[in-house]
């Protein structure tokens, strides 16, 4: 255990909390009057909010839907860009061209901003806010995966496995996929560290998770309007932010670095 | 650059085309949801008339084409406006703060990645390292309400929100230049280590000149050909800030009148917002493209 692993220390951190949470009910919306907005003490570690709710337990529900968000996007979203990628790359030509330029109208719309107007028109709520993310979120590993498949489709290695006859989805599977795992992994990392803001986005513009189930967006909306007389609340919800977000492009630097990958 | 200029028309069309579907993601009747319920019977058959929605898609498609090319975006349904009138009235603010926002992250980021990049691996390389990093951690809408609450609330030197006074506009730009900053710092540091190592670099060094012209005039001016390209595409990055930063700092954009309209359910003005804002994307994308082309000696030969 060394000072150099921080990013994954904060990770394994906030994972335990989710586990935690998903197992203990924390009562997240339990209401005490008597303690609206109370600074942090003893029995309240991190304060309450302005309805008088325990904000720690709030904030680890908060992670638990953005890891949750975070892991299924990821997941469709990694899967369904690489195929992409691999077919594109792999057979060129009209299949490569048509799949590049819709990727180009995708990229077309800056960061979250396509995000924001399927969650506007699907309406608020976890799956709309998970599709939302899906839609616009497949395109980085598309164009990653065409890219280095194209750099390693004339490689001997798959030339030779073609010759002896080896079946396309074999080839794409277990001569080509390996060897782009490394800046896979990576991009991943990346674009988790990109999801959580983005997720936090969506719910403080009120297009996510809706009240009263915690989500760190809606609580540093909540925060912000009340951070004059109470800013222990959204410094709390803040600085959780930020370490998470902070810990994951790390993470992301580090295995770059180790798995000498070219940014 | 004909060329070029070719090749965005089929991006434009697919962003138009997927901007025009974006009303047909409403789940269920989009005029219901978009009226509610206590609109008259009148106003429902006007506005599915406007839209033609009592038409096949490919009409309705046509339909919202011939429109557009017209400068035609409809009318806003909550304030019964023409679109496009809405539309010029916010975007001088919006460019105004990303062009202030991007004025800021170059006036911070090129110094610093210089800087950084001349004391490489010592300690300022550490910090400003240590600096873009935590800064790329803090959305805008953590950075807005953190620099209110130091500079307007405490110290009470600068406006919260608004847009009244000539000073409103630098928390707001501060927000949304930040990112971009931290970005360009440690681009400009990596653009600059790679050039520093190059033969012209050393010759400069051996005939005696002076650090700071060997780094302003020999280094610097090879290292900021990859940086433009990168604030071509980050400027993006700044039109999809402002909707957060503009509505934490009311700030009468385009990004701001965007939010509005979700809130308000009014999607023909969501539908010409994010069109608006990619169709900008796309324009700024191309004159960096050709900018890039005309200031590298290089690519200009290669032609």
């Amino acid at each position: 255990m060394s000072f150099k692993n921080w990013p994954v220390w904060i990770l394994v951190l906030w994972t335990v909390g989710v586990i935690l949470a998903s197992f203990v009910d924390f009562n997240t919306n339990q209401i005490h009057l008597d303690l609206i907005l109370a600074k942090p003490c003893f029995q309240y570690i991190l304060g309450l909010d302005d309805l008088g709710r325990d904000i720690l337990p709030r904030l680890i529900s908060g992670a638990k839907v953005s890891f949750l968000v975070i892991f299924l996007v990821t997941a469709v979203t990694a899967s369904v860009g690489i195929i992409l990628g691999l077919i594109s790359g792999y057979y060129g030509g009209w299949v490569d061209r048509t799949l590049m330029q819709i990727t180009d109208v995708f990229l077309a719309f800056p960061g979250i901003l396509l995000a924001i107007a399927f969650a506007a028109v699907l309406g608020a709520g976890l799956t709309n806010l998970i599709l939302a993310l899906c839609i616009t979120s497949w395109v980085g590993y598309a164009r990653l995966t065409r890219g280095q498949v194209l750099s390693l489709r004339q490689r001997q290695h798959v030339i030779a496995a073609q010759s002896i006859g080896a079946s396309t989805t074999r080839i794409l599977l277990k001569h080509i996929l390996p060897l782009i795992a490394a800046p896979l992994l990576v991009e991943a990392t990346y674009s988790m560290a990109s999801l959580v803001i983005a997720e936090a986005s969506l719910s403080f513009l009120g297009l996510g998770i809706q009240a009263p189930n915690a989500s760190w967006g809606g609580m540093l909306r909540d925060g912000v309007r009340y951070m004059l007389i109470a800013p222990h609340y959204v410094l709390a919800v803040g600085l959780s932010l930020m370490s998470l977000v902070l810990a994951v492009n790390v993470l992301g630097d580090q295995l770059r670095d180790q798995l000498d990958v070219r940014g | 650059m004909i060329k070029r200029f070719l090749g965005i028309i089929p991006v434009v069309f697919g962003v138009v085309s997927l901007t025009f579907l974006l009303i047909h993601a409403v789940p269920g009747d989009p005029v219901e949801v978009m009226l509610g319920e206590s609109a008259s019977n009148a106003d429902r058959m006007e506005l599915r008339a406007g839209l033609g929605l009592d038409k096949p898609i490919y009409a309705q498609f046509g339909i919202y084409l011939s429109k557009l090319v017209q400068g035609d975006f409809g009318i806003s349904i909550h304030s019964r406006k023409p679109i496009v009138d809405m539309l010029l009235e916010r975007l001088p603010a919006t460019f105004k703060l990303a062009a202030f926002a991007l004025l800021f992250a170059i006036f911070i980021g090129l110094p610093l990645g210089i800087i950084a990049a001349i004391n490489a691996k010592k300690w300022p390389d550490t910090i400003a390292n240590l600096l873009s990093l935590t800064i790329s951690a803090m959305p805008h809408f953590w950075m807005g309400p953190m620099l209110m609450m130091v500079f307007a609330l405490w110290l009470g030197i600068l406006p919260v929100s608004g847009m009244e006074n000539a000073t409103s506009i630098i928390l707001p730009a501060l927000t949304l230049g930040f990112g971009l900053a931290a970005i360009l710092t440690r681009m400009t540091r990596a653009s600059m280590l790679e050039v520093l190592h190059e033969d012209y670099i050393r010759t400069a060094y051996a005939k005696g000149l002076p650090q700071r012209t060997v780094i302003l005039r020999h280094a610097l001016r090879a290292a900021l050909l990859p940086v433009i390209t990168v604030l071509g595409l980050q400027l993006g990055s700044l039109l999809a800030g402002a909707v957060i930063t503009e509505t934490v700092f009311s700030w009468n954009g385009i990004g701001r009148l965007l939010v509005e309209s979700i809130e308000k359910r009014d999607y023909l003005v969501t539908q010409a917002c994010v069109l608006v804002v990619a169709l900008v994307y796309v324009i700024v994308n191309f004159v960096t493209d050709v900018i890039y082309t005309q200031i590298d000696p290089r690519v200009r030969f290669l032609k």
